[in-house]
């Protein structure tokens, strides 16, 4: 799990993120919604160790994240970044394959797990295609089976950590990916995901966390947070907010 | 075209025997042309049991067996290196040679032997060796920092700045080397026209085991780097993600290549496009998985080299092109190639 305690960012010498403190348990998932420049990517940064923190700490398992080594870290802590700079062409197992790298589980183990994780991020038809041969959406998946591939036989104690995972992704795909997530914690894994879609985090987050102008403005349950007054005043739209037919969470109306 | 590994293990097969034949074309073949099986027996000798005449025997055993030692060593390392770099720079077109990095330890090395010698006094030729290595590779070291400097930017890499400093770096050298010269006698002006073009003509078995020297350990660390490196083509805070001390990979691989370079410069000159045209190739049949792309760039960086030097000692015999023509006739169309294609793909 990680615990976010007061933590403050800047970047740029501009104070992005201020007094935000909360826990991500195991087996949880979190959706981070707010608008653009909300400090969304920040939080991420910060709650993996690429951005340092100016104040507060962030603590993965109860030790802060710079105590780690970056091989311990990354045997727990898996992150799907928004794009990536790969130009070289790579087959695409061999991208999977290096979510692997930092365990030393035996080639055999390795294999078994890249499969799954291809079959469960859909991409096991493209595995011996070129990296540099596929689509946005298609790359996006790939990197998903790779992160997958890194936290996969974790458990309790991995964290998960999603950008935007649904972006560039068809409809299908979006709640594919959301389908994955939440199976990852239910087998244990904490996993955070920052989404634009309110109503994909309606339907799969455990708890929704909005952050407005770099603070925490709520945080709780879909029906707690996703209210029409909370979202009018952070996303400055008014919109309705109506019980899913068939579920049993809200459903945002524009 | 990507192969499955066991394909893989064959290409490797291949490029070790494509450089064994190219070791015994670099022996057998220049001005006095000896025969393949003389120049076995010339090697062998001592379990041939027959001698081949004496002259031939020379010549095999003190020109062109260091000659050939010397190109197999610096075509590996500067194949090696420049394999690296374009994983450090996450770009396909980041070469030792043309983003000032030679040229940097050609100047380091130039001003060792010009300043060194005034300051001092005439050195000894036996010395001038072993003081041109380190000279280069501070300079190689200098300009690598300079280049890595400028080329990151907020979205990683950027060729245009890293290849406009390349073009200072190699105006500045070029120009410091131009002013060295007026301060130098005959016997350093011979030794800084030798660096600008680069040759093995001055192989010999005391700058063998120098440069073999200085590459050994790069040719031991870089291969172990691959897995870091392969991260390191995703982006250094993915490589992060996935355990990578990035930080500290990223020195070595600076440290290790400014080594490398400043020691085949130091030996043979500037040698260019090695290190761009080799590994390119490799990834065009092995794919870009640094663990087959390194071993098999040194191989394949070898016997270019060798059959470089060959044509250098052929097309004019006996009279000698310098190496470096040959590789830049060769390497630089080729760079246009690449480039151009990069640019109808939409990369940088």
């Amino acid at each position: 799990m990680l615990s976010v305690e007061q933590l403050g960012c800047s970047r740029g010498g501009r104070q992005v993120l201020r007094h935000l403190t909360f826990d991500l348990c195991a087996g949880e998932v979190i959706a981070v919604l707010g608008t653009n420049g909300a400090g969304k990517s920040t939080l991420l940064a910060a709650l993996c160790g690429a951005l340092a923190v100016d104040a507060g700490r962030v603590q993965l398992a109860g030790r802060n994240l710079d105590e780690w080594t970056a091989g311990e870290r990354a045997r727990r802590l898996a992150v799907l970044p928004q794009q990536s700079e790969l130009v070289f062409p790579f087959r695409v197992e061999e991208v999977v394959a290096l979510g692997r790298m930092p365990h030393a589980t035996g080639l055999q183990q390795d294999r078994a797990i890249c499969a799954d994780a291809m079959a469960a991020a859909d991409v096991t038809h493209l595995s011996q295609r070129s990296y540099l041969t596929l689509s946005g959406g298609e790359r996006q998946r790939v990197h998903l089976a790779r992160v997958l591939a890194q936290v996969w036989e974790v458990g309790e104690g991995g964290c998960l950590l999603l950008d935007e995972p649904t972006a560039s992704l068809d409809l299908a795909h979006q709640r594919l990916i959301m389908q994955q997530a939440r199976a990852m914690a239910s087998r244990g894994l904490s996993v955070l995901v920052v989404l634009h879609d309110l109503n994909l985090a309606a339907a799969f987050a455990d708890r929704v966390l909005l952050l407005h102008e770099g603070r925490l403005d709520a945080l709780g349950t879909p029906w707690q947070v996703l209210q029409a007054d909370h979202i009018e005043r952070v996303f400055g739209v008014a919109v309705q907010v109506q019980r899913h037919p068939q579920h049993d969470c809200p459903l945002v109306i524009l | 075209m990507v192969l499955q590994p066991r394909y893989k293990r064959l290409v490797m097969m291949g490029l070790l025997a494509f450089l064994l034949v190219a070791c015994l074309l670099s022996l057998a073949l220049g001005p006095v042309s000896i025969a393949p099986s003389d120049t076995l027996r010339a090697l062998f000798w001592r379990f041939a049991g027959t001698a081949v005449p004496a002259d031939q025997q020379l010549i095999i055993e003190q020109i062109r067996l260091p000659r050939m030692l010397m190109g197999v060593v610096a075509g590996a390392t500067l194949a090696l290196t420049g394999a690296a770099m374009q994983g450090l720079f996450r770009n396909p077109l980041a070469d030792p040679g043309l983003i000032g990095i030679s040229s940097g330890a050609a100047l380091g090395a130039a001003l060792v032997i010009v300043l060194g010698s005034l300051l001092v006094g005439p050195l000894g030729a036996d010395w001038q060796p072993y003081l041109t290595v380190p000279g280069a590779f501070v300079g190689g070291l200098a300009c690598t920092a300079l280049v890595y400097r400028l080329g990151q930017s907020v979205q990683g890499t950027s060729v245009a700045s890293m290849l406009l400093a390349g073009i200072a770096i190699t105006a500045i050298s070029g120009a410091l080397v131009g002013l060295l010269s007026y301060l130098a006698d005959d016997g350093m002006l011979r030794t800084l026209t030798f660096w600008n073009m680069g040759s093995l003509a001055a192989a010999d078995y005391p700058r063998v085991g120098l440069l073999l020297l200085c590459c050994l350990p790069i040719w031991w660390r870089l291969p172990r780097l691959a897995p870091a490196l392969n991260a390191l083509l995703l982006g250094e805070s993915e490589a992060r993600h996935l355990g990578v001390e990035v930080e500290r990979v990223k020195r070595e691989l600076v440290l290790l290549t400014a080594l490398g370079v400043g020691a085949c410069v130091a030996a043979c000159g500037l040698i260019g496009f090695v290190g761009l045209v080799v590994p390119h190739l490799v990834r065009l049949v092995l794919g870009p998985d640094h663990r087959w792309l390194l071993p098999a760039s040194m191989l394949l960086g070898s016997a270019l080299l060798l059959l470089s030097d060959v044509t250098a000692r052929l097309l004019l015999a006996p009279a000698e092109l310098p190496l470096g023509i040959i590789t830049a006739l060769l390497g630089a169309p080729f760079f246009l190639s690449l480039l151009m294609r990069v640019r109808r793909q939409g990369g940088f």
